[in-house]
């Protein structure tokens, strides 16, 4: 019976890959590995013969994982989503903090909980940052949209810009629809009839 | 009235066009509902979210209920198949390097014979011939296998890996694959990218296949039989109008939304309209009802195709304690589907189980109001299953 754990990390962003292999080390004796996104991921992980396999639960490689649970899939020790069992309130958990893992069959929970906790921690705080960084981007985006709305209504009406805004605005609330979305018809349907 | 709001979960398909159409076209508001769409990255998200509470109601495979309920796969909970979503709609494609090879002996890409095509491509392949599927518990694997065994490929003639559509071409770029097995847009994609060609429609294989249904967790089935009933009564009115040849193009230009597919809508219609375009050069081939979302019951979901999907499941997996069929037959939920839109009028069949493959020409059957007709169902090898032959 080893004492070390092999745990594999599918992640292809470098930077996260390593703050999460990082804190893992430190808590847990194990041997992390990483690997990127792969057309073809199972043969790759299987061949780490993994305990634990992590994975952000949004990445659409998840699928090819499938294989690793079933008794003719590529490992030979089967694997189940670590959903239930002992650690049931942590698999929640988990899946709100965005990682999905899938663990070998019998491996006991007591060994499970280190990296569990670590890897949830590590996955929450990459979720939060890439949110944020997904919501200024989406902001940003919207901006320029409402700016171009507000030139064509500038031009095409001859008003100020408070005023093509305050149309805009005012639209919006009519349909009960966000100012955005307003803008962005208005854009679309003006590059179809220019 | 006050509106209340379904969470669902959907992979962006063209069969996910009754979720899409229920919403856009107003038919979740006339029966008081809103369905809050949210897109999955995977189908074990999908699984996933329906499992753990996150959404009410998935777009599925129909394969995925059946296998869970055998205890198959890497999460176990009860789910209900309460209605089929959609009736074929995948297709198989080839890669690039195999294409050459067929039309080096000549083969024509019909789209249309199976054996013909199985026949080409044990001709001219060096090994297994190894076929990327979405999902290892689909109603892609077990086409694939079916007709593979019933024709010159053998059983053993190819290999099955789990690639997710978006990864395909470069699986087959890399040569992780030669060939795959892909619902709409996906084949066409792959046809439009230039990393593939066709060479069958999913329904040359079985000619009724059910591709994806809707699926909730049982015991949400049993406690909100109402809610349920409108979302089912709904999906029912976007399927009948997404079989008018009228409401094509609008259902089009819905579903490649950006929020949705996020495709064009002319890559779309290849899958509405059966009108194809199988390789990069250009040639044009026509499947009737390539995607059947109503016509000759489709949303019914018959408990013997959950018994033909469990019957090969365990003919491919080992399943160690394996529940009898006609216990895992009833996660296909014929008993709620009769239930709940009987109400609304819908004509249902009188039966819950039918010869699967016994259909060759659209036939009449007994039904509520006596004006149902069921379509073609066979397979490619005219073999018929039989559940009650089985047990």
């Amino acid at each position: 019976m080893s004492a070390r754990l092999t745990v594999v990390v599918v992640e292809e962003d470098r930077d996260r890959a390593i703050a999460v292999v990082d804190a893992i080390k430190d808590t847990a004796e194990c041997d992390v590995y990483v690997i990127g996104n792969s057309s073809a991921l199972a043969r790759k992980i299987a061949a780490h013969d993994p305990d634990i396999v992590l994975i952000d639960i949004d990445n659409p490689t998840r699928d090819m994982l499938e294989e690793l649970t079933l008794a003719s899939g590529p490992l030979e020790r089967p694997v189940a989503m670590f959903v239930s069992g002992p650690a049931g309130g942590l698999a929640q958990t988990a899946i709100e903090a965005g990682v999905s893992a899938y663990v070998v069959d019998g491996l006991a929970p007591d060994r499970i909980k280190p990296v569990m906790d670590t890897a949830i921690a590590r996955f929450r705080m990459v979720r939060q940052i890439r949110n944020e960084l997904a919501e200024t981007r989406r902001a940003l985006e919207e901006r320029k949209v409402i700016d171009r709305a507000k030139g064509l209504l500038m031009k095409a009406k001859g008003i100020d810009e408070d005023a093509a805004y305050a149309l805009l605005r005012k639209t919006a609330m009519d349909q009960g629809r966000r100012v955005p979305d307003v803008a962005e018809a208005l854009v679309t349907a003006s590059g179809l009839l220019g | 009235m006050k509106r209340s709001h379904l969470p669902v979960a959907y992979m962006p398909l063209v069969d996910a066009a009754p979720l899409i159409i229920a919403q856009e076209m107003g038919f979740a508001e006339s029966e008081g509902i809103a369905l809050d769409l949210i897109a999955a990255p995977s189908w074990s998200s999908v699984r996933d979210m329906l499992a753990f509470g996150r959404v009410e109601a998935a777009h599925m495979l129909s394969p995925v209920p059946v296998a869970m309920a055998m205890g198959l796969g890497g999460v176990k909970t009860d789910l209900s198949a309460v209605s089929v979503l959609s009736v074929n709609g995948n297709v198989i494609g080839v890669g690039r390097a195999l294409e050459e090879r067929l039309r080096d002996i000549g083969y024509g890409f019909d789209f249309a014979d199976p054996m013909k095509a199985a026949a080409a491509l044990a001709e001219v392949r060096s090994g297994p011939v190894v076929f990327g599927v979405p999902f290892p518990f689909s109603m892609h694997v077990e086409l694939l296998r079916y007709w593979c065994e019933g024709t010159a490929l053998g059983a053993g003639g190819i290999e099955i890996r789990t690639v997710p559509p978006p990864l395909m071409a470069t699986a087959l770029a890399n040569g992780d694959v030669d060939a795959f097995c892909v619902g709409e847009p996906w084949g066409s994609v792959a046809v439009d990218q230039g990393s593939g060609a066709l060479l069958l429609p999913g329904k040359a294989i079985w000619g009724f296949a059910p591709e994806k249904v809707l699926a909730v967790k049982t015991e949400w089935a049993e406690s909100e039989p109402a809610l349920l009933g409108r979302m089912m009564r709904a999906l029912w009115q976007a399927g009948r109008w997404l079989a008018k040849p009228e409401s094509r193009s609008t259902a089009g230009e819905i579903l490649s939304r950006k929020n949705y597919l996020d495709v064009s809508p002319e890559l779309i219609d290849r899958a509405l309209s059966g009108q194809f375009t199988v390789s990069d050069r250009g040639e044009q081939r026509r499947v009737d009802s390539f995607v059947e979302f109503h016509h000759g019951a489709a949303t019914f979901p018959w408990r013997s195709q959950a018994k033909w999907i469990a019957h090969r499941l365990q003919q491919s997996h080992e399943a160690a304690a394996l529940p009898s069929l006609d216990e895992v037959a009833r996660v296909f939920r014929a008993d709620l589907h009769r239930s709940l839109l009987s109400e609304a009028g819908v004509d249902m069949p009188g039966a819950s189980e039918k010869l699967e493959g016994a259909i060759r020409h659209k036939t009449a059957v007994a039904s509520t109001r006596g004006e149902l007709c069921l379509m073609p169902d066979a397979f490619f090898d005219g073999r018929i299953f039989d559940p009650e032959a089985l047990d």
